[in-house]
């Protein structure tokens, strides 16, 4: 190819199909962004009305009176943080449980139908668990899981009053059920990645098993297993269906997880249909960009920090 | 090659050698990983507070050997062992044995620095002394000051007890990975190539803290580097293909091998 004298490093015009390409693939990779930039643009124009009318007072009021022309979405806000930090409580520590015991005790060859099965969670549409939690979820919530937690823990306010079913507490647990395959999924992957001679590590020093986890794998994974539950937060905070299903939908904040409640996502589809009035859509537009803040900001959180992890571990300085 | 050697002396070594306690007995050491048959049939003496080499080419069974003797070899899934290893006269495999205590007793270094990188210089120190259940402060604080210094880390590290391990230089990092090791008293301590991801000068470090740490405890020390085997060790064992071919003092061995695959090695005529 090259001459004997030396070849060209100079690059002449025959490589300009690469050019192309990277044209090509950079005009894809913008696509993204811009589709993301152009939603947020026209939610704000959408919701520009409300949020002229309302500014940040939206945030903070409750009242939420469509006839009046009166919008506050803190009672939404109050739902869907409650709910998902309900789910978070139940699904962490059960997440990370399975992903533990996926992760250090199972036998290579159990690991791989255990993990598909609590994957397949996930692919379970969300109006099917839905339905599930209205027939068998909510009467089970109502007769037996309400009871039992007002005689034991009634003394807090947060168990009081009459066992529904339909309301905050169901919320939750139908919601833990549908994020624990995220939880799962991600802190197994950041587990699975801590180098063996980290566990070795603590093996030669006499560490048991659990020891293992405890002093070696889980400090490693740390801000990975943080990253799956800002995922299965921003997943929680932005479930509609299920939710709408059974938390009762009425916009109020009662201290009693067993009070009904109402959640961003769900007012919007539920009211979106029927809302009349211009001013009526922009408090909902407004409503979902709320929620579209929220979200987007634990997602992004949550990839850093699983990055972080899967990139090595030179990154925890004091 | 041999006779480019330092040779240590041999007078006051020998005797040494004939005198030395047994601190590890293998008898017919077989370990499998799956199918593989990776040791067959190891039988050998270290010699109690003295420097014992492993050398031989790569995959001989260097490391699962070495892995055997802390009964690390069996945390790898199929991996197997048969035969008999006795530390001070108790034989390692007996049933009853609680190999997590085994490996309380026989410490171990590896490769490659592996600090727990979200721990500090000190807690790294401490973490085994933890496990086996001590929270006393000041004894900890005591235990840390004093493996440090065994390990020959403790002038450099003193005021910054509270860094991460891993803020530490490569060498560094090793020494504190053995005071980690030497923070559990060990009676043995297994050092599968400690230095090999070392520089020179980090290299000597370790090699002179190896010897240092004989006058206490006893060193087995795998290495691929004959002039280290040479520098630090009492005893050397050359593995070949799974199998010990040649152990002893290791002047004799490097000087004047009775095996002929032993000379080939060590003349650099394979591996
Ligand atoms: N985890 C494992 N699973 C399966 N086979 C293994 C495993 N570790 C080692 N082996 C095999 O066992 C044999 C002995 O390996 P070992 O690691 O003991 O060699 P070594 O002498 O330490 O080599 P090196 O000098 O390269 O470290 C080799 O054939 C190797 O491929
Ligand atoms: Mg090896």
């Amino acid at each position: 190819m090259g001459s004997p004298q030396g070849g060209r490093l100079v690059r002449d015009t025959a490589r300009t199909g690469d050019q192309w390409f990277r044209l090509l693939l950079a005009a894809m990779a913008a696509a993204v962004p811009f589709v993301i930039g152009t939603m947020v643009v026209a939610l704000i124009a959408a919701a520009w009305p409300a949020i002229l009318r309302f500014g940040a007072r939206f945030l903070i009021t409750t009242t939420w009176d469509p006839v009046a022309s009166q919008f506050g979405v803190l009672s939404f806000v109050y739902g869907t943080v409650v709910s998902s930090a309900l789910a978070l409580l139940i699904a962490v520590p059960l997440g990370l449980g399975v992903s533990i015991f996926l992760s250090e005790l199972v036998p290579g060859w159990l690991r791989t139908p255990i993990s598909f099965l609590v994957e397949l969670l996930a692919a379970i549409p969300s109006v099917v668990i839905g339905l599930w939690g209205i027939f068998v979820l909510v009467p089970w919530v109502r007769t037996t899981a309400e009871p039992a937690l007002q005689a034991s823990l009634g003394f807090l306010p947060l168990f009081r009053g009459p066992p529904l079913g339909l309301g905050l507490l169901t919320a939750g647990l139908i919601l833990s059920v549908m994020v624990v395959p995220f939880v799962v999924a991600v802190s197994t992957a950041v587990m699975r990645a801590v180098p063996t001679a980290q566990r070795e590590a603590a093996q030669a020093l006499g560490a048991t098993r659990w020891e293992t986890t405890r002093t070696a794998v889980l400090p490693y994974a740390r801000s990975g297993i943080l990253g799956a539950i800002f995922l299965a937060l921003a997943r929680a905070l932005g479930e509609t269906m299920a939710v709408t299903m059974v938390i009762g939908n009425v916009a109020q904040i009662r201290v009693s997880l067993f009070a009904p409640a109402y959640t961003i996502p769900a007012v919007i589809a539920n009211e979106f249909a029927e809302a009349t009035g211009d001013l009526y859509v922009a408090a909902l537009v407004y409503a979902g960009l709320v929620l579209l803040v929220v979200t987007v900001a634990m997602n992004a959180l949550a990839r850093l920090l699983v990055n972080r992890v899967v990139q090595g571990p030179s990154f925890i300085a004091e | 090659m041999p006779k480019q050697l330092e040779v240590r002396d041999v007078e006051t070594h020998a005797p040494t050698l004939v005198g030395a306690n047994t601190a590890v007995q293998t008898d017919d050491l077989h370990a499998w990983f799956d199918q593989l048959h990776a040791l067959r049939g190891i039988t050998l003496n270290v010699p109690e507070r003295q420097v014992t080499a492993i050398i031989g080419p790569s995959g001989c069974g260097k490391s699962t050997f070495l892995r055997c003797l802390n009964r690390m070899h069996e945390l790898v899934p199929s991996a197997r062992v048969s035969g008999t290893v006795r530390v001070h006269d108790q034989d390692i495999y007996a049933p009853g044995i609680d190999p997590v205590l085994v490996r309380r007793r026989v410490g171990m270094v590896f490769q490659k620095p592996n600090p727990f990188p979200t721990m500090n210089i000190y807690d790294n120190v401490a973490a085994g002394v933890r496990l086996a259940g001590e929270r006393d402060r000041r004894r900890l604080d005591d235990v840390v000051e004093r493996s440090l210094r065994a390990a020959a880390l403790w002038e450099e590290v003193k005021d910054r007890l509270r860094k991460p391990g891993t803020s530490l230089s490569g060498g560094q990092q090793q020494r504190l990975c053995i005071a980690r090791a030497l923070a559990v008293s060990p009676e043995v301590l297994l050092m599968d190539e400690p230095a090999s991801a070392l520089d020179p000068a980090a290299t000597l470090r370790i090699e002179e803290l190896a010897r240092d740490l004989a006058k206490e405890i006893t060193i087995v020390i795998v290495t691929h580097n004959m002039q280290q085997a040479a520098r630090v060790s009492d005893v050397t064992g050359f593995f070949l293909g799974g199998q010990l071919v040649e152990f002893g003092p290791t002047n004799g061995l490097f000087t004047r091998p009775t095996d002929k695959r032993t000379e080939d090695y060590i003349t650099g005529r394979f591996g």
